[in-house]
C-alpha cells in the first residue's frame, strides 16, 4: 500500500508547453519536473507570459504537450477517454460563459453530465450531489437566479459548484480572482482551502496573489525564468526562491514579513 | 416546482393549438367543406361525398401533415445551428444547404438554355426538382463540411457556409442572365417554395427521411446542453466536440436538406421559432427547446399556410412571402419587449 498522505496525483516528466506554429512549436517553457500531492491547494505562481495558463491547459488536455508527459495517478494523460478524463477532473475557466438563459441550478447540474445517462435524466444521486455542491460554496439562496444577473464573484462560487458537482478528484481553476475585489478574493481563497481541507480534493488554481498565496497555498508551483519549482510556501522562501520572481528593481520579497512590498 | 407546472401547462395549450390550426389548415380552400364533413373524413367516415374526400385525402391532408413537419423540422434545424454557432442569426441555411438545392434546381431549369435539350427530358419527371435539389444541397453541404474539418473554430465554419452561399448565387445570377424569361420564372417559382403537391408517395419518403432525422436528435440533447457553456467546458465533462459538432451538422443536413428538395427554401422558420421557444418557455434546455421549437414550428407553418391559401379566393400566394411577411414583425416585437436575445 502507497502512504495515502503521500499520494501523488500528477506528475510531470521533463514536459515542455507551448505551441505548434506552422511547421515548427515556439516552446513557453520546457524542463518541467514536478509531483504534486494529493490533497493540497495548490497555487501556480508567475509572472504574466511565463506560461502558467499554458500549464494548466496542458494538465488539463486542452492542448498537446510538446515534449515529456503529463501522469494523472500514474496514468499518461494521453490514455484517459472523454468521460475517464471527465470524471477526474473538472475546470474553472477565465472565459465568459456564452450567453444563455441558464438558471443556476442548470448550470451546476451540467457538472453532472460524466454521469447521466443519453437524454441527460438527473438521478437521485446527482440531485444530492448538486446540493451538497450548491451547500458547500453556501450559494443556496442563488440556485434560481440565471447566471448572468449575478456579481463576478457570485458567479466564480457558482462555477466552483459546478466543477464540485462534477464530483471529481482534482479541479483546476485559472485565475479564479481575477475580477475580484479583495474581500472576495479572500472569500474564494479560503473558500478553497476549506474544500481541501473537508473533501481531501488536489485543487490547482494560478493566481496572481502573491502575497495571499504564501499565507494560504499547501503547495506554490513557482514559474520562474530559468526553472519551475514546487514545493510548501515555507520552504521556497528558506531557498530565496521568491527573490527574482519578478527580476524587477520596484518589488523586492521580505523574508521576515513573508510578502512583496514596494522598494521606498 | 412551479416551473415545472408552466412547461406542462404551455405544452398542453400548444398542443391544442396544434390540433386547432390543423383542421383549420384542412378545412380551408377554394372548395368550401363543412367542418363537421371535414372531421368525419378525418376519422375515416367513408359515406360522404366522394369528391370531397378526394380533395380532403389527397390534397389538403398531406399538405397539412407537410406543413407540420417542415415547420418543426425548420424550427429544429434552426435551433441546432443557433447553439453550435451561438449566434443568434444562424439558421438552418447558414450551411449552404439552401443555396446548393437552388443551384441545382437552378442548373436542371436554365441550364437547359445553356447545355442543351439533355437536361429538358429530365425535368419533366415528378423526381427532377427534388432530385436536384439534394443533389446540389448536398454536393455543396459536402464542400462545407470538409472545409470545417480543416478548420478549429467553429465560427469559421459560419463564415465558410456563407461564401458558399455567395458562390452559388453568383453562378445562379449568370445562369439567369443567359436563360429565357420562362425559364427564370419557374425558377423563381421554385424559389417561393411550396407545400402543396406531394404525392403519398413522396410523402412516404420525406416522413422516413424526417423521422429519422427527428429521432437523431435524442442523441445530441447532452452536447447541446454542454455547448451552452462554451466547447472547452464542454470538452471537459466528457464531450467529443468533433464527433457532437458533426453529428448536429449532419442532422441539420438530413432534416433541412430533404425539406428544402421537397418544398423549397422556405425562410424565416428556421431562424425564428428558436427565439419565440426560448421567450416563451424562457429556458436555454434543449430538453425542452427541441420539442417547444417543433411545436411551435408546426403551428407557425400551419397558419401560415392557411394564409396563403387566401381563404374565399382561389388564389394562393407564395408560402416564403407569408412566413417573412407575418413572422418577421412578429419577432421584432418580441424583441423589443424582451429586450434580451439569447442563443
Amino acid at each position: 500500500m502507497i502512504d495515502s498522505s503521500k499520494h501523488i496525483v500528477l506528475e510531470t516528466k521533463n514536459l515542455a508547453i507551448g505551441y505548434p506554429h506552422k511547421k515548427s512549436q515556439i516552446v513557453v517553457t520546457s524542463n518541467i519536473n514536478i509531483s504534486l500531492e494529493k490533497g493540497k491547494l495548490i497555487s501556480v505562481l508567475g509572472k504574466n507570459g511565463i506560461g502558467k495558463s499554458t500549464f494548466l491547459r496542458t494538465i488539463s488536455k486542452v492542448q498537446k504537450p510538446l515534449e515529456g508527459s503529463v501522469l494523472i495517478n500514474n496514468k499518461n494523460l494521453t490514455n484517459f477517454q472523454d468521460n475517464e478524463l471527465a470524471t477526474t477532473m473538472s475546470l474553472v475557466l477565465t472565459e465568459r460563459l456564452p450567453e444563455s438563459q441558464l438558471t443556476v441550478f442548470e448550470l451546476i447540474a451540467l457538472g453532472r453530465q460524466p454521469y447521466t445517462n443519453w437524454i441527460d435524466k438527473l438521478s437521485d444521486n446527482d440531485i444530492e450531489k448538486i446540493n451538497t455542491a450548491i451547500e458547500q460554496t453556501e450559494i443556496e439562496h442563488l440556485t434560481q437566479k440565471r447566471f448572468y444577473e449575478l456579481s463576478d464573484g457570485q458567479l466564480q462560487r457558482v462555477l466552483i459548484a459546478r466543477a464540485l458537482a462534477q464530483d471529481t478528484p482534482i479541479i483546476i481553476l485559472d485565475e479564479p480572482t481575477a475580477h475580484l475585489d479583495l474581500h472576495n478574493t479572500i472569500k474564494i481563497f479560503t473558500l478553497l482551502k476549506e474544500l481541501v481541507t473537508k473533501t481531501n480534493k488536489t485543487i490547482i488554481m494560478s493566481s496572481h496573489q502573491v502575497n495571499l498565496t504564501i499565507q494560504l497555498a499547501d503547495t506554490i508551483v513557482l514559474f520562474k525564468e530559468k526553472n519551475v519549482l514546487a514545493d510548501s510556501p515555507k520552504e521556497l522562501i528558506k531557498a530565496n526562491a521568491f527573490d527574482d520572481l519578478f527580476s524587477s528593481s520596484i518589488i523586492n520579497f521580505d523574508k521576515n514579513l513573508e510578502q512583496f512590498i514596494i522598494n521606498t | 416546482m412551479k416551473n415545472q407546472q408552466n412547461i406542462v401547462k404551455i405544452f398542453i395549450f400548444l398542443s391544442v393549438l396544434l390540433i386547432v390550426f390543423f383542421v383549420l389548415n384542412v378545412s380551408l380552400g377554394s372548395v368550401s367543406i363543412p367542418l363537421d364533413d371535414i372531421i368525419y373524413i378525418l376519422l375515416g367516415n367513408t359515406e360522404i361525398k366522394e369528391s370531397w374526400q378526394t380533395i380532403i385525402l389527397n390534397f389538403r391532408l398531406p399538405k397539412a401533415l407537410m406543413a407540420i413537419m417542415v415547420g418543426s423540422g425548420l424550427a429544429i434545424s434552426g435551433l441546432l445551428m443557433q447553439t453550435l454557432f451561438r449566434n443568434p442569426l444562424a439558421g438552418p441555411f447558414v450551411l449552404g444547404i439552401s443555396s446548393g438545392a437552388s443551384l441545382g434546381v437552378a442548373l436542371l431549369i436554365l441550364g437547359t438554355t445553356i447545355f442543351g435539350g439533355s437536361l429538358l427530358a429530365l425535368s419533366f419527371s415528378n423526381w427532377a426538382l427534388p432530385i436536384a435539389a439534394s443533389l446540389g444541397s448536398f454536393l455543396v453541404l459536402s464542400a462545407v463540411i470538409i472545409a470545417a474539418n480543416k478548420v478549429r473554430n467553429t465560427m469559421s465554419i459560419l463564415i465558410i457556409g456563407l461564401m458558399f452561399g455567395s458562390l452559388t448565387a453568383a453562378v445562379i445570377s449568370v445562369l439567369s442572365y443567359f436563360s429565357e424569361a420562362s425559364k427564370i420564372q419557374q425558377f423563381v417559382f421554385w424559389s417561393f417554395g411550396s407545400l402543396s403537391n406531394l404525392s403519398w408517395q413522396e410523402l412516404q419518403i420525406f416522413t422516413i427521411l424526417y423521422l429519422v432525422g427527428i429521432f437523431s436528435c435524442f442523441s445530441i440533447i447532452k452536447p447541446l446542453n454542454s455547448f451552452l457553456l462554451g466547447e472547452n467546458y464542454a470538452k471537459s465533462l466528457g464531450i467529443n466536440i468533433k464527433k457532437s459538432r458533426n453529428l448536429i451538422l449532419l442532422i441539420t443536413s438530413i432534416l433541412t436538406g430533404v425539406i428544402t428538395a421537397f418544398c423549397g427554401p422556405i425562410a424565416f422558420i428556421g431562424l425564428a421559432i428558436p427565439h419565440i421557444a426560448r421567450m416563451l418557455f424562457s429556458t436555454s434546455n434543449h430538453k425542452i427547446l427541441l420539442p417547444a421549437s417543433a411545436i411551435i414550428g408546426a403551428i407557425v407553418l400551419l397558419i401560415c399556410d392557411s394564409i396563403a391559401q387566401l381563404p374565399m379566393s382561389e388564389f394562393t400566394l407564395p408560402i416564403n412571402a407569408v412566413t417573412s411577411i407575418f413572422g418577421a414583425p412578429i419577432v421584432i416585437w418580441l424583441l423589443i419587449r424582451k429586450r434580451k436575445i439569447f442563443v
